[in-house]
């Protein structure tokens, strides 16, 4: 068996290693003067841009309803069968509202195909990402934890026109 | 027989057929909204357009006869303009309501705009409002909004349900569907115009908002309301049924069935089920298992006289259930006391599809032998005198029918009951199996008219697996666990008759040597001659006439 040769021969200046252990610490204190990329989470919260995808919220119009008509296309679409939805019949104009609409966090995959195939912008992608469940059915959330006023949806909201 | 061209193909038809009905026995669709093949020709909806060589202009297919000769075309640029047109006309008022709408999924508006619109609108003016919630009826909710003038409904009130109850009022785009002055749709087929409405403007107030139509599975099955026993396809969510409706089969019903079999013969598998077998001790029945209610209906079957033990079958059960019933009587217990009730309402029937005999398979218990000991006063009679110490009950609520059994029953030495549902019957129980209902089990029924036909299971039985038993699925049976609440609906814990009773035999001693269904009805028809040469494929979706025919009066079209 022959001994391989190594792919580079280092000069005597490499071998020493001094002056490149001093180059790579200029790096170094070349990055300290850089803007940072990192934060300190979760002491300091990330906003995300209006284009992000967090976990879909439902809704609340000004006056207090929710805008859902539970048509059952948010469910439909779903690519993980995430949504849940029971319609039932109520005395506004709208006629149907869902009496139940769960989402099963843990089968949701933030596609956003469920903003894209409302009729009524009832269900939008909010900018909270913060999930963490200790079991399985705290993770499916129902009308209580998904209805959101539009107060604080106005810049999805807003993104989103500028693209339909 | 004459024959004309349909794009270039060249189809026979009969004398006096429609362009329309000739092409479409041929496999060539045109589309129609107003045209329906049991009702008259209104000719109103004008989207069946085809143009016809040496003809000056398009003509409506529905309502023009077939000719020697003529030469159709039915995708020609001319004809798809018209239909665009007609398309953008009916469009026009019509609400973008589809995401409310219970009709979205078997809409033919739906289907057309997709098949034969052009995917927008120039119409930029305010549309049409009308009233959105009109009870025409106790079962049928209209809007008129969404209304598209084809008189579908108006023509079934007049012609097959026979009593005219709607009609159109005002004109033009004001044009509305009201019930005459001082009525309402409540004809017993009133639920009918639902099926039959083209779009989303009749729809039942039973079903209204309970599922979308692509949420559920359906599965063709029999109804239970009567002994015509109409061709039903029951529709399950989460193995709960939520809606029947009537399959196409002409020797039977037709495109129909009456409300009562629609509305009322299904809610009793959704509710207030039997559940678990149950035991009486100290004059309460109380849970148990299946091991112990069987080894005890076993141990007080051998308590009494063979003779003084009466079994009771039943007319809505299938014959699966009363054939095992019969052969358990006669080969383990020896007795010859089997008979089983009959329920004759004379205000029921009708001449359109209503029969007075109103239970499913009374036919299939008479062909199997049970008819003839037992009737209400001999039972009562034999109770009474003592000749009669025992009864075994099969899936026959008989003590709502006549309330002085209730006590009588109390005389005997044991009362072994199947029922699916808990009954006044029921609680009188000292043993109580839980039998599966008709939507849940394998089986045939025989009608009226000597037609055999098949039950299929729709809803899932706590024993059964939706895919490996072969049952029609949904997208959400398919695809959901355990750990999803909306596949996670009841599954009974319930048993076909024949299963429940081959049970008890084998703790007599006696092996009943069934796996399905299936065998049970391939011995009836070894052992019965009437069924003979039939088996389960045969029967299939539209049944099979037996032999033995009885003249009746056919459904008129």
């Amino acid at each position: 068996m022959s001994v391989k040769k190594r792919a580079k021969d280092l000069t005597l200046l490499e071998r020493i290693y001094i002056p490149e252990i001093i180059k790579g610490l200029a790096l170094t204190l070349k990055t300290m003067f850089r803007p940072k990329y990192t934060m300190e989470y979760p002491e300091e919260k990330f906003v995300p841009p209006p284009s992000y995808r967090g976990r879909p919220v439902l809704v609340l119009d000004e006056n207090n309803e929710e805008r859902c008509v539970a048509c059952g296309l948010c469910s439909r679409v779903c690519p993980s069968l995430a949504i849940d939805i029971q319609a039932s019949e109520t005395e506004r104009e709208k006629e149907r509202y869902p009496e139940r609409f769960e989402i099963n966090m843990l089968r949701c995959i933030f596609c956003g195909l469920c903003e894209e195939v409302c009729p009524e912008e009832a269900i939008v992608m909010s900018k909270d990402y913060e999930m963490a469940f200790s079991n399985r059915e705290n993770a499916i959330f129902g009308k209580d934890k998904l209805l959101v006023p539009v107060s604080q949806l106005k810049d999805r909201i807003e993104f989103l026109r500028s693209y339909k | 027989m004459p024959k004309l061209i349909i794009d270039s193909k060249e189809v026979s038809f009969e004398q006096g057929q429609t362009v329309l009905e000739a092409a479409r026995e041929n496999g060539i669709k045109i589309p129609h909204f107003c045209w329906h093949p049991k009702l008259s020709i209104s000719g109103n909806c004008r989207i069946c357009l085809v143009e016809i060589e040496k003809l000056p202009k398009l003509v409506i297919s529905c309502s023009t006869l077939a000719a020697e000769g003529m030469i159709v075309h039915t995708r020609s640029e001319k004809v798809i303009n018209a239909r665009n047109a007609v398309m953008e006309f009916i469009l026009i008022n019509h609400p973008l309501d589809c995401p409310i709408c219970d009709e979205a999924g078997e809409c033919k508006l739906q289907d057309y705009a997709y098949k034969h619109g052009t995917g927008e609108s120039r119409f930029v003016e305010e549309k049409n409002h009308k009233d959105k919630r009109v009870e025409l009826g106790p079962h049928v909710m209209f809007d008129a909004e969404r209304c598209i003038s084809c008189s579908r409904c108006i023509r079934f009130c007049d012609e097959i349900a026979k009593e005219a109850q709607l009609t159109f009022i005002k004109r033009g785009d004001r044009v509305t569907i009201v019930t005459y002055p001082g009525q309402q749709l409540d004809n017993p087929y009133s639920m009918n115009v639902v099926d039959i409405c083209p779009v989303g403007a009749l729809t039942s107030r039973d079903f209204r908002f309970k599922a979308r139509v692509w949420e559920m599975s359906s599965t063709a099955s029999v109804c239970q309301g009567c002994s015509r026993g109409c061709n039903i396809d029951i529709w399950v969510r989460n193995n709960e049924i939520l809606r029947l409706t009537p399959r196409k089969n002409e020797e039977v019903n037709s495109y129909w069935m009456c409300d009562h079999g629609r509305l009322n013969t299904f809610k009793f598998v959704n509710e207030n089920r039997v559940g678990m077998p149950y035991i009486k001790s100290g004059g309460e029945l109380i849970q148990s298992t299946w091991d112990a209610a069987v080894n005890k209906a076993a141990s007080l079957l051998k308590t009494v006289n063979k003779d003084k033990t009466a079994f009771i079958g039943s007319a809505s059960a299938s014959c699966e259930d009363n054939y095992i019933l019969m052969k358990f009587a006669r080969s383990v217990i020896g007795t010859k006391n089997i008979s089983y009730y009959k329920y004759i309402d004379e205000n029921f029937g009708d001449d359109i599809l209503r029969r007075s005999d109103v239970t499913p398979n009374s036919t299939g218990a008479d062909l199997l032998g049970m008819n003839g000991y037992l009737n209400y006063s001999n039972l009562s009679d034999g109770i009474n005198n003592g000749s009669i110490k025992a009864v075994y009950l099969m899936d026959d609520n008989i003590v709502d029918k006549d309330p002085s059994l209730e006590a009588l029953f109390s005389k005997l030495d044991f009362l072994i009951v199947h029922s699916s549902n808990m009954t006044k019957t029921a609680g009188m129980a000292d043993v109580l199996f839980p039998s599966a209902a008709f939507a849940e089990i394998n089986g045939t029924l025989v009608n009226f008219n000597k037609r055999v036909q098949r039950l299929r299971p729709a809803v899932a039985l706590k024993e059964a697996d939706r895919s490996l038993d072969g049952m029609n699925v949904s997208r959400l049976d398919k695809f959901g666990t355990g750990y999803d609440r909306w596949a996670q609906g009841r599954k009974r814990d319930a048993l076909s008759g024949w299963k429940i009773i081959s049970m008890i035999a084998a703790q007599l001693n006696n092996k009943f040597k069934y796996d399905t269904a299936e065998d049970v009805f391939n011995e009836i028809v070894r052992s019965i001659p009437e069924f003979a040469g039939l088996d389960y494929e045969l029967i299939g979706k539209n049944g099979s006439d037996l032999k033995v025919k009885i003249a009746q009066p056919t459904l008129k079209a």
